[in-house]
């Protein structure tokens, strides 16, 4: 063994995090050195822990969760008034996600079957989340080494590896490393190796000032295992670390007054430590960040695998797509074994990689498609591997107060998929309801909402059923806060800070249903800005319906806040003014979108009453409108229409608004568009207004063949959407009025009795279906 | 142009074209051969992708996808190439069976009424009624060929043969054998021997791949260029050695047309402008990047015989509009909206712009 060290007995394992060759050495080097003491980088809030490491049913992958006690919080984060702030202000937990393939996870492991001490030695998790939510604005401020702290954001300065790597010829870093150090077996001289190289890339980097405040934390640790008379200490920490902690370090008195400071304020707010499950999925998921893994499946297979990594990975492919129903045979896998070993061998590589094997599975298990491709990656690649914690270990924030929220509620966490009927005028239904809201605006998708929203105000219908996966997208929820609405609260206000206008709109209905009165301040000044500045009135007119009904909801649930009137009101003037630009130049399909919207927006200003005026104001818009000749046949159509229904307009103008889009002089393709647009769904106009029926009637007969041909098909999608009844009677108007009009002509009566019994049998099936005679 | 007494071939064989960068990887190349190669699988990547020197790229393109293809070639499996025409899939296969095996030329060109012969043997009847069948009177396919030396038989358009002609392959792929039943033989392939065969995925009414004979085949998709930068690389390369041996009159390559065509191909194509603000509509044509090669180098013959020798917004325009139109009431509609929404608007354009009204 020749691992460098600080003093005689302390031995330096710089690992790659989640790197299984790491973790294959660290074991390695462990079991050869036998240490009386390991030291691993990580929170030491989480030293009694480790015991649990011991136990089969603590099974990887699972997360260090570090979370505050929401009381702790409240006092960080007071206010100079002396009040508590609405809503949380930053994240409220951090994870450290250890796969089997961890180094850390094997030392823990290491330490706990073989009774050796093994305490962490980075700041403390208090530390990590003060420093999170102070640079939470500074995207990729708080970071750490080659692969990073876990749950950080990755690294902003010069990448380390990069640079080795474009030296050794390398264009990606991770495939480097993996060639040079987790492809290597042997065992501890690899970390000689890794702190020479480190060392090299180090020289001249400025150390970020908060890597160098952990680093002299992590000095001071090692400082005083050596005081307490360790004699063989191994340390296991990020490869970027280790020559902090083997060069000329500064003075111990030095390290101590950079890190006081910063563990006062920690101890002020402890943070707690508990064991929560994870999974590979959530592994993947985090390939932002430093510590994200992004083939954890492939890690997971070549760490446990005994021998013949490649054979067995691609027999695994072949089941995956077997289990798809999709034909591999054993000489596929065959095939694509070759494949994978000639292209490693062609790219000089040491051992055939994961990108070889995926080659070799898209072109010869897949026959080159990439959907294939994409399932195998999902399936297999990332893999659907869930950890688990014993039921000793004690449990997360979220996770209690969902246990008391659902006890509380008579919720059971079952399996089985079951319907569940809420009448939201009884408390516990409407705290069932507010309760399933929550989780999904967290992600955590206990409950569809398979009740139609808007209709039926006091019932909801849902199905619930919980997976054991949503306890692991339940401990992720946690960064948001420690209760269930806290971070419902802090979920709502992140994703408000990106969202659009319409997708504000829902987030607002959302938080309501959800009762979170303490994220809608927050929220109603993101939509006031968002409008102010945004110029997309599609997202206006599709916010103003949401908002309406939030109103409503509101009122139901006994929170009618002022402000979400206010807003709407702001909106709906926006709207009014935006609506001439809106309805320019349309084509068929943007013409199609936007009607439903306003007759939506003109629902949801009626809705709100009288207020100010507004009801008048938007109907004198559309009023201007009627007479633009420029607007699309759909578009003029509804105009006409609403203004009619609204009593704004009589008869007489409707009338010569109709005949005006029905004259030869408009294109047959816009008049349809307009009858469309008109009749607005329903036939009912037309039974009972004779005048308007015979313009349309009139119109219809006038056309030549081609433009019938042409309007047909628009004019039987218009009828198609009248109710069957309303269609018979028009029919019968409609030919009534024919037959009518043939009496008129002086005919013979004794002629006409005979050509009368075959009229009847023509006329008879047209009656039923006028639209395509008519 | 030095004087050349003989017939001057109009387009040479990759092998012979590229005689001395083969000869050169050749002399270079100390690693080891598969039996029957002519270079090192690491040679014939490096001959398909250039080094950057002495060998010019043949292939501008993802790296991995020329690595996979030469590693079939060298596990002695067959290779399928598939892409939407013009993405270089024959220009692939050929320049692969010229640094494989030396020798381009034996090719099979896929079409409906591709008989079995052409995947087998015929017969030289005359020999057949002179003497009687004997190995003399036997006419080889260039599959078979390809099989007697130890060669890279090619395949072009391979889902375009009869599904029965095609299954004559499946002895050939996995027993390596050819079976003359009438003189009570067969011809065993030697080593070195493998198939290249392309398709295309765009067509329609084509004959679908058995599964037993697409399991014979590893399959590489070639991807239309990912990025303007690359493609115009290609469209540049190919019509400059396309003017040589073509002679046309040497006329300054005009960088700015070159990228202007790929750039008007390129949003038909995604049905989007390169800045993803417009949505456009797409022809019903492919608009490969080989067809854009063949806009250019028209445009140059326009140009250096009949207009100033440069190349101007004029000469690429109706090669363009015949490019893009196929079918004349749609294309035709989709084609004046682009010039109208996108060409119009667009700074610098104005020439091309009316340019390509006028070839209206």
């Amino acid at each position: 063994m020749t691992t460098s060290s600080v003093v005689g007995q302390v031995h330096l394992l710089g690992v790659r995090h989640h790197g299984p060759g790491s973790a294959r050495s660290v074991r390695r080097a462990l079991e050869e050195l036998r240490p009386d003491l390991v030291l691993v980088e990580g929170p030491p809030e989480a030293d009694d822990l480790v015991a649990f490491a011991a136990q089969d049913d603590l099974v990887p992958p699972v997360a260090l969760l570090a979370y505050q006690e929401p009381k702790a919080v409240s006092k960080r984060t007071v206010t100079p008034d002396g009040t508590p702030p609405a809503e949380p202000d930053g994240p409220r937990a951090a994870f450290w996600p250890f796969a089997v393939f961890s180094p850390e996870w094997q030392a823990m492991r290491w330490a706990a079957r073989n009774d050796v001490p093994l305490r962490f030695i980075d700041l403390p998790a208090a530390a990590h989340l003060a420093h999170r939510a102070a640079s939470e604005d500074v995207p990729g401020a708080a970071d750490d080494g080659p692969g990073g702290a876990p749950d950080e954001p990755r690294p902003a300065r010069v990448d380390p590896l990069g640079a080795l790597a474009a030296a050794a010829g390398y264009g990606d870093a991770e495939r480097w490393w993996e060639d040079v150090m987790e492809h290597r077996e042997g065992g501890a001289a690899v970390f000689d190796a890794v702190e020479q190289a480190m060392t090299a890339v180090r020289e001249g980097e400025p150390t970020d000032p908060w890597d160098a405040l952990r680093e002299a934390h992590m000095r001071q640790s090692v400082r005083a295992a050596l005081a307490e008379g360790a004699q063989r200490i191994a340390v296991v920490c990020g490869a970027w670390h280790v020559p902090a902690l083997t060069g000329p370090s500064p003075a111990a008195t030095k390290d101590a007054a950079l890190v006081k400071p910063v563990l006062r304020e920690a101890a002020k707010a402890k943070a707690i430590l508990t064991w929560v499950p994870w999974s590979h999925r959530r592994l993947a998921a985090a390939s932002g960040y430093g510590a994200g893994v992004e083939s954890p499946g492939w890690y997971h297979h070549l760490f446990t695998v005994e021998d013949r990594p490649v054979e067995r990975w691609l027999v695994n492919v072949a089941q995956a797509l077997r289990a798809e129903d999709l034909p591999v045979s054993s000489a596929h896998v065959i095939e694509a074994v070759r494949l994978a070993e000639t292209l490693a061998a062609l790219r000089g590589r040491p051992a055939t990689g994961l990108e070889e094997a995926s080659e070799a599975v898209r072109a010869v298990l897949c026959d080159g498609d990439e959907v294939r491709h994409a399932l195998v990656r999902d399936r297999v690649e990332v893999g659907d591997r869930l950890g688990s914690v014993p039921d000793g270990v004690p449990t997360g924030p979220l996770e209690r107060d969902l246990a008391a929220t659902a006890k509380r509620l008579r919720l059971p966490r079952e399996a089985l998929a079951r319907d569940l009927d809420l009448d939201l005028r009884k408390p516990t239904d409407l705290g069932r309801s507010a309760l399933l809201h929550r989780l999904d605006l967290l992600g955590v998708q206990w409950g569809e909402l398979t009740g139609t929203r808007g209709k039926g105000t006091f019932r909801e219908s849902w199905k619930v059923a919980w997976d054991p996966r949503l306890a692991v997208d339940l401990v992720a929820a946690g960064t948001h806060g420690s209760t269930i609405e806290q971070a419902a609260s802090g979920a709502v206000l992140a994703a408000a800070r990106t969202g659009g206008l319409a997708g504000l709109a829902a987030l607002v209905e959302r938080s309501l249903l959800a009762e979170l009165p303490g994220a809608l301040p927050g929220l109603l000044d993101a939509v006031a800005d968002r409008a102010a500045v945004g110029s997309d009135t599609d997202a206006l007119f599709e916010a103003i319906p949401a908002l309406a009904r939030s109103l409503r909801y509101g009122d139901v649930r006994g929170t009618a806040p002022g402000a979400l009137r206010q807003v709407l009101l702001g909106l709906v003037a926006r709207a009014r003014t935006a609506l001439p630009g809106a309805v320019t130049t349309l084509d068929d399909d943007a013409a199609a979108i936007l009607v439903p919207r306003l007759r939506e927006v003109t629902a949801a200003v009626t809705l709100l009453g009288a207020e100010a005026g507004l009801r008048e104001d938007w109907l004198a818009a559309l009023e201007r409108l009627a007479d633009r000749d420029d607007l699309h046949g759909l578009v003029a159509g509804w105009v006409t229409r609403t203004l009619r229904d609204e009593r704004l307009a009589d008869v007489e103008t409707t009338s010569v608004r109709l005949s005006r889009y029905l004259s030869r002089g408009t294109p047959a393709r816009t008049a349809a568009a307009f009858v469309e647009g008109f009749a607005g769904g329903s036939g009912l106009v037309l039974v009972h207004d004779t005048v308007l029926l015979r313009l349309i009637d009139e119109w219809l007969v006038s056309l030549g063949e081609d433009l019938f041909v042409e309007v047909l098909p628009l004019l039987r999608r218009t009828f198609a959407q009248f109710e069957g009844a309303e269609r018979r009677v028009i029919g019968e108007q409609v030919a009534g009025r024919r037959l009518h009009v043939a009496d008129v002509v002086p005919l013979d009566p004794q002629l006409v009795a005979h050509v009368l019994p075959v009229l009847a049998t023509i006329l008879t099936p047209t009656i039923s279906c006028p639209q395509e005679t008519s | 142009m030095t004087v050349i007494t003989e017939a001057v071939i109009l387009r040479p064989h990759a092998e012979d074209l590229y005689a001395s960068e083969l000869a050169y990887l050749a002399e270079q190349d100390d690693r080891q051969r598969p039996p029957g190669w002519r270079l090192s699988p690491q040679a014939v990547v490096t001959y398909l992708l250039g080094d950057g020197d002495q060998v010019t790229p043949k292939y501008v393109g993802p790296r991995r996808l020329m690595e996979v293809a030469v590693a079939t070639l060298a596990t002695d499996r067959a290779l399928l190439l598939i892409g939407v025409p013009g993405t270089a899939k024959t220009w692939v296969s050929e320049h692969l069976a010229a640094a494989v095996s030396g020798d381009s030329t034996l090719l099979v060109q896929g079409t409906a009424g591709t008989p079995e012969e052409a995947m087998r043997y015929g017969w030289n009847y005359a020999q057949l009624l002179a003497h009687g069948p004997s190995e003399a009177a036997v006419v080889p396919s260039p599959v078979m060929r390809a099989m007697q030396r130890g060669s890279v038989a090619r395949i072009e358009e391979l889902t375009r043969i009869p599904s029965d002609v095609q299954d004559t392959l499946l002895t050939i792929l996995s027993e390596k054998t050819m079976p003359i039943p009438e003189l009570g033989t067969e011809v065993q392939a030697t080593k070195g021997f493998t198939v290249i065969a392309t398709a295309n995925d765009r067509d329609r009414g084509v004959n679908e791949l058995s599964s037993a004979l697409r399991r014979r085949f590893n399959t590489v998709v070639l991807p239309t260029p990912g990025t303007v930068e690359e493609e115009v690389e290609i469209v540049s390369r190919r019509v400059e050695s396309l003017g040589r041996s073509l002679e046309i009159p040497q006329a300054p390559q005009s960088a700015d047309e070159i990228r202007r065509v790929v750039t008007v191909f390129r949003e038909l194509r995604e049905g989007v402008t390169a800045d993803g603000r417009t949505k456009v509509k797409s022809p019903s044509g492919t608009l490969s990047t080989a067809e854009a090669i063949s806009v250019v180098t028209a445009g140059l013959a326009l140009a250096a015989h009949f207009g100033d020798g440069e190349l101007r917004p004029a000469d690429v325009a109706a090669g363009m509009r015949g490019a893009i139109v196929r079918d004349p009431a749609a294309d035709g509609q989709v084609w004046r909206e682009y010039l109208e929404t996108v060409v119009r608007e667009r700074d610098g354009w104005e020439g091309f712009y009316a340019a390509a009204r006028e070839s209206e």
